[in-house]
């Protein structure tokens, strides 16, 4: 047909400078193993905004909005510093024990709530996603990244909890932005699965809190992982949150496990967990606005 | 000949009628499983649903396209498909160009964030940059009309607040093909005509746009051309005159008197027509049971007048299958006008003579006014009539194309 030979006179007249667009091909879903990430550029604007909403929202009402993301951990750092430290007397590196549960909870914090958010993200904003077209990728990452505002709070407080206890803080603090990103990753990971599976079958959301609650016990927040046998080191590690959190520990105030070669198994698992995270979520993304 | 922007090949889109009935609980899918294994993989032939079959659609750059059918038909899907907001079961398609969607008004929207906040976000949304909404915001909100309330919080806005700001929004889009589905239903008149302007202009800038509506007014003063889905298929593509012509035929139906409540008026409503009635009579003036060439027509017409007019004409005019005028039957004509005040109803009868139109579908349109200067009521398809052959006095039953009987003698010599 003629017409499709001056289409691409067309698309280069019409290439818009903001989108660079080339003609747009709609076709029915195909193969999985392609990843399509370059949109996500054209729409980093959109992740903005979506960042932005979540916080503004979650602080817009609540007397005590900013103070909440202080207040939670702290207030569990409480019941952990009575319970587990002083009746149970589990040991904690020869850290006091506030700063030895802060430390774990800042980002075991971050991770359990960008998990929550990222599992429901998709079916909350179902309204939009049956108006309007975008990469839906950004729903989830959107999720994982205002998580890091509340962190960052979290991570002010914490300073001001090991300052005060006079815990000096040495270089290895250069751990902390790679250990954040590992943080990041997991939850982003897991949470492009159960955001895909929660758009397919609405009850998977409640199966998170559970995940999440075995996933703490399975991670040193509330005891030190030297209490792991020797021989169970290795199954230990490849949570990757486990690393995270000895590392934090670690990187902050020298005491406990430093980030060994556990870390790249899981880095690696990771990596796993993401890649195909990426494409599920990316395959069920065509006909999602149809389920939800 | 401007150049093709968005092209549509055998589009289809088909739903798995189970799946949409079915739990959509991980636990029942698991319980399923465990209870009898096979059944995850055996689906239903019949279980399947085309919400859309075989659609195939060219649109040029400029052009603004109707989409009109009745609901349940397919236009918002293939919109859906069109939009990239879902990905179709077959066929393929190429957009050439920014496209926007406004499917719904208001998207984006969040209670607790203020009028302009949620401006930002839903103008990003919708697919503006944070540049393109901030050089843009003042003039959004003078449409919106909402300049001192901009800050409040959403939730506090009247519905009819909401629907401005979101409309004000959605019609700063600059987007080179555009998508409406709709939305020009909500609101009150004087805000439907301001978006109908405002899509007009849109339209004059010389961007595509395919529009989806019940509202025949606002198709027919916007498209040049017009589709007509019927149940996933397209049933009718072309002018669109031809096309409303064609669509109100299915949609209405009926044969001779109706209720007109229902019926789109058009006017200032002075006076509104409730109800027409035509009986179809023979020469000798008995009831017959359908119209036929040569018969007489008697035309019931009731009026109610809520606020009074004066020295108006009272039209009752007959168009063939295509909207062409065909007869126009007035008060005028005979030098009669009518004249009333509020809460008064008048009948009118016309009795047409000897109606000699050729079998077919035709429209009835009612029209009171006063010519140029006023328009009281205007109902452009009030009801149908069917003209049916006339068994008696008709010997060869082809009908030739051509709206008029005439009646004639004729002598053929031969030498």
């Amino acid at each position: 047909m003629s017409s499709v030979t001056s289409n691409s006179a067309v698309a280069a007249r019409l290439a818009s400078p903001s989108a660079g667009y080339g003609p747009v091909r709609i076709e029915p879903p195909r193969g999985w193993f392609k990843l399509r990430l370059e949109e996500l550029w054209d729409y980093r604007e959109l992740l903005y905004f979506y960042v932005w909403r979540d916080v503004k929202v979650r602080y817009k009402q609540t007397v005590i909005g900013i103070a909440w993301v202080v207040l939670q951990p702290l207030m569990t750092m409480g019941i952990f510093t009575l319970f587990f430290g002083r009746l149970a007397k589990l040991p904690s590196n020869g850290l006091p024990y506030p700063v030895f549960y802060f430390a774990a909870l800042v980002p075991w914090v971050y991770f359990s709530t960008a998990l929550q958010n990222c599992t429901s993200v998709v079916v909350d904003n179902q309204r939009v996603i049956t108006k309007v077209y975008f990469p839906r990728l950004v729903l989830p990452l959107s999720a994982v990244v205002s998580g890091l505002v509340d962190f960052a709070i979290g991570f002010i407080v914490l300073l001001v909890v090991t300052a005060i206890y006079g815990i000096k803080p040495t270089l290895a603090v250069l751990w902390l932005p790679i250990l954040l990103l590992l943080a990041v990753l997991t939850a982003l990971g897991v949470g492009l699965w159960m955001s895909a599976l929660n758009a397919l079958y609405r009850d998977v959301r409640y199966v998170v809190p559970f995940l999440i609650q075995f996933w703490m016990f399975a991670s040193p927040v509330a005891y030190p992982s030297s209490l792991v046998p020797q021989g169970w080191r290795w199954l230990y590690g490849l949570n990757p949150m486990a690393g995270v959190i000895d590392g934090f520990r670690w990187a902050l105030t020298s005491h406990g496990v430093a980030p060994g070669p556990l870390m790249l198994v899981s880095a690696s698992v990771v990596l796993v967990v993401l890649l195909s995270g990426l494409l599920f979520f990316q395959r069920m993304e065509g006909t999602v606005a149809d389920r939800v | 000949m401007s150049t093709v922007v968005i092209q549509g090949e055998a589009l289809g889109k088909s739903y798995h009628r189970g799946a949409l009935q079915h739990s959509t609980l991980l636990r029942d899918h698991l319980s399923r499983m465990l209870k009898s294994p096979l059944s995850v993989f055996r689906r239903p032939k019949d279980d399947i649903f085309w919400a859309l079959k075989d659609v195939s659609l060219e649109v040029r750059e400029g052009e603004v396209l109707g989409l009109i059918g009745r609901n349940g038909s397919g236009k918002t899907t293939l919109l859906k498909i069109l939009s990239r907001i879902t990905k179709p079961t077959t066929g393929w398609a190429e957009i050439h160009g920014r496209v926007g969607s406004l499917l719904e008004v208001g998207t984006g929207f969040h209670p607790e964030l203020t009028g302009r906040e949620n401006t930002f976000l839903s103008g990003a949304i919708l697919g503006m940059g944070k540049s393109e909404i901030k050089r843009k915001f003042d003039e959004i909100v003078a449409f919106a009309e909402l300049e001192q309330f901009i800050d409040t919080p959403v939730k506090h806005y009247s519905s009819g607040m909401y629907i401005r700001l979101a409309f004000a929004v959605a019609a700063h889009l600059d987007p080179e093909i555009l998508f409406v589905d709709e939305v020009l239903a909500v609101g009150d008149a004087a805000f439907q005509r301001k978006c109908l302007g405002k899509m007009g202009n849109v339209s004059r800038q010389g961007r595509t746009i395919i529009l989806v509506s019940h509202n025949m007014a606002a198709i027919k003063a916007l498209c040049s051309r017009c589709i007509i889905l019927d149940k996933g298929g397209i049933e009718f593509a072309g002018p669109t005159d031809e096309a409303t012509a064609r669509y109100y035929a299915e949609s209405l139906n009926m044969n001779g008197g109706s209720d007109l409540s229902s019926r789109l008026h058009q006017g200032n409503g002075k006076a509104r027509f409730t109800a027409i009635c035509i009986q179809p009579l023979s020469a000798s003036g008995a009831r017959v049971e359908n119209a036929y060439p040569g018969c007489n027509l008697s035309v019931d017409v009731t009026v109610e007048c809520a606020a009074p007019f004066a020295e108006s004409n009272l039209a009752v005019i007959f168009y063939d299958s295509s909207g062409y005028r065909v007869i126009d039957t007035n008060t005028a004509q005979k030098g009669q006008f009518v004249s009333l005040r509020a809460g008064q109803t008048a009948r009118a009868n016309f009795l047409l003579h000897e109606v000699l139109l050729k079998p077919g579908k035709y429209f009835v349109g009612l029209w009171l006014g006063r010519d140029t200067l006023e328009t009281i009521d205007d109902i452009e398809y009030a009801t149908t009539l069917n003209f049916v052959e006339n068994e008696e006095t008709s010997r060869h039953s082809v009908v030739f194309p051509g709206m008029y009987l005439c009646r004639f003698e004729d002598t053929i010599t031969i030498s």
